[in-house]
């Protein structure tokens, strides 16, 4: 803490108030001392790597040595001709759908029904938020075993029925339907969290005041709450498609991208078929893909869904 | 607003009668469903392979706590909960200080420059770690710091950093301009200001940031795999991992893992509720 005695050492400037403060060589001292150890951080590990993602993609590199045989484009066209690749985009926009049409609907239904005096209701919060805090490595293994066809949920009624055992995470028809129950089991609730923080903000005596004109309790919903929620809405799609868009850890403890490469999102198909296999340059192109989709969704919602926000 | 956990007034009034009914049973039934695969993972640590087959959901007949007791007596489970402890506390040291020193500029000093910087920082919200992670990995191996613990902090507040700037330059912003004004009347420069104004008001701010950068980091699985090889030095995300890989044929000790390794999560959040659920869902709203 020395810089506090230097600090003092300096004649400070008059103290003018307004929003724009006349510089000193006490407010220098700052920015040279504060800003340049996140600047420096920030560059060196997030800025310079996804620059250099777009540079690696244009390579066919392994990672040793300097990137040197230029391929332009090629990574790109091998990826959109790579079919398991192509699923896992797939994959991708299937659990985005999946957020938005079951997921939130259910985190708003439940949220409108523990927003209410309900018996309990900071117990179910709490119970519906806990698997939001929890690893995804966890949850993906704790479904794993849930869904086993010999110990988990599927032998109780398999056995119950007398038939063979069923595994659900080894049926490639439906393995990823597995990934999407886990998804819901874990971020159901967060969402439920916005929404309940976006309800305690709408004025109670709107809804009084619909109510004694006769409004309907669905009428009071569909035309005050849910439009006053608005925000909190949008927020959450947000959160949703960026969250699914980098989903990874539950695939791995889950179903490890299994069976025959069903069940990848963008982001396992990097690291089982690029990372794992330094392939750098191939696994760099998937990540300027994953970018691009990324900062295309965030500014495109953003300057259109969100302008109001 | 702040506080989601608190009781609330809600915007209907007491609904009482049928529909209230269904409401709750429904949200009984949510409930044990959404407990039910943590319970039974629990359970399950207690018993022994053949009772697992048989009775894969019922309670224990013969409850094994030598499962349990053997984990915990072990090295192995201390080991990652440390590691882990070790990579969060250090990501969350440095995030608040990085950022807090970064927001101060940023909220209190107008230089050349200094939007276009706030601009250039706001970048790391737009996109997940994910998609740099193979730079990252290269970037780390050539600063040698591959295997190495600050291989994972360093990106980790790092990636960080973009949310803890916002959320506090935010709050610094938010304090009157006259304690500013006052401080600087009385001769106290700006260092001064940030010590013993700024920081001492701006607990709840910090505490939200932190306890975003904890979670992210306790829970963080990519990173750390790709830079740790050693499992002297795995967090219990991937100690969890590597004891499934080893135990693959124990369902029981692995579930007994997994309930271990969950188990400081589930206590801090049942000690500290109120404030993750606020910081995790406040931070979210205001960033």
């Amino acid at each position: 803490m020395t810089v506090v005695t230097y600090a003092e050492a300096k004649p400070t400037a008059p103290a003018y108030a307004t929003p724009a403060r006349r510089m000193t060589v006490n407010g220098w001292a700052v920015v040279v001392i504060f800003l340049p150890p996140a600047l420096l951080l920030f560059t060196v590990f997030v800025f310079l790597p996804i620059v250099e993602a777009g540079w690696y993609g244009f390579f066919n590199w392994n990672g040793y040595g300097r990137p040197e045989r230029f391929i332009g484009l090629k990574n790109y066209g091998y990826l959109f001709n790579n079919p398991t690749f192509v699923r896992s985009l797939i994959n991708n926009a299937i659990i985005i759908v999946f957020s938005l049409l079951i997921q939130l609907p259910l985190a708003l239904a439940v949220a409108v029904m523990v927003a209410g005096r309900i018996a309990g209701a900071v117990w179910f919060r709490m119970i519906f938020f806990l698997p939001y805090v929890l690893a995804d490595v966890a949850a993906g293994l704790i479904w794993h075993f849930m869904f086993d066809g010999d110990y988990g949920v599927p032998s109780v009624i398999t056995t119950w029925l007398g038939i063979h055992p069923y595994f659900l995470l080894a049926d490639k028809t439906w393995a990823f339907s597995a990934v999407l129950i886990v998804i819901l089991w874990k971020y159901f609730g967060f969402h439920m969290m916005l929404y309940i923080a976006g309800l305690q903000g709408i004025d109670g005596a709107l809804l009084e005041a619909a109510e004694m004109d006769g409004a309907t309790p669905f009428q009071r919903f569909w035309h005050i709450t849910l439009p006053l929620l608005g925000p909190m809405i949008r927020l959450s799609i947000f959160f949703s498609v960026i969250g699914a868009l980098q989903l990874f850890d539950i695939i791995v403890p889950l179903t490890g991208g299994g069976p025959f490469e069903t069940t990848n999102t963008m982001v396992s198909f990097l690291y089982f078929f690029g990372l794992t296999r330094m392939r750098i340059g191939f696994s760099s192109a998937v990540g300027v893909v994953l970018f691009i989709i990324c900062v295309a969704f965030a500014f495109g919602y953003q300057r259109i869904v969100m302008r109001d926000d | 607003m702040t506080d989601a956990a608190d009781a609330v007034r809600s915007p209907g009034r007491r609904a009482g009668g049928l529909g209230s009914i269904a409401a709750f049973a429904a949200l009984i039934v949510l409930a044990v469903a959404v407990l039910f695969p943590v319970l039974a993972t629990a359970l399950n640590g207690f018993k022994d392979l053949s009772e697992f087959r048989t009775n894969p959901f019922g309670l224990p007949h013969v409850w094994m706590w030598s499962n349990y007791w053997s984990i915990l007596t072990g090295y192995r489970y201390w080991q990652v909960l440390g590691n882990s402890l070790i990579i969060a506390f250090f990501t969350v040291a440095l995030t608040l200080v990085l950022s807090a020193m970064a927001a101060f500029t940023f909220a209190h000093l107008r230089f050349f420059g200094d939007r276009f910087l706030m601009s250039y920082i706001q970048l790391g919200l737009l996109f997940p770690l994910a998609t740099a992670i193979v730079p990252i990995f290269i970037k780390v191996r050539d600063l040698g710091l591959l295997d190495s613990l600050w291989g994972v902090i360093l990106p980790q507040v790092a990636f960080s950093l973009a949310m803890g700037v916002l959320l506090i330059r935010n709050a610094f912003k938010q304090l009157p301009g006259e304690l500013l004004d006052a401080a600087m009347m009385d001769g106290c420069g700006y260092f001064r200001y940030f010590f013993y104004i700024t920081l001492p008001l701006s607990g709840p701010i910090l505490a939200t940031v932190a306890i975003i950068a904890f979670v992210a980091s306790w829970n963080g699985y990519l990173l750390p795999l790709i830079v740790l090889n050693s499992e002297s030095r795995y967090p219990w995300t991937l100690g969890l991992m590597a004891y499934q890989g080893q135990y693959m044929t124990s369902w029981q000790l692995v579930l007994a893992f997994i309930t271990l390794t969950i188990l400081p999560a589930i206590l801090m959040f049942l000690m500290a509720q109120r404030w993750i659920v606020a910081g995790l869902t406040a931070g979210a709203v205001k960033s």
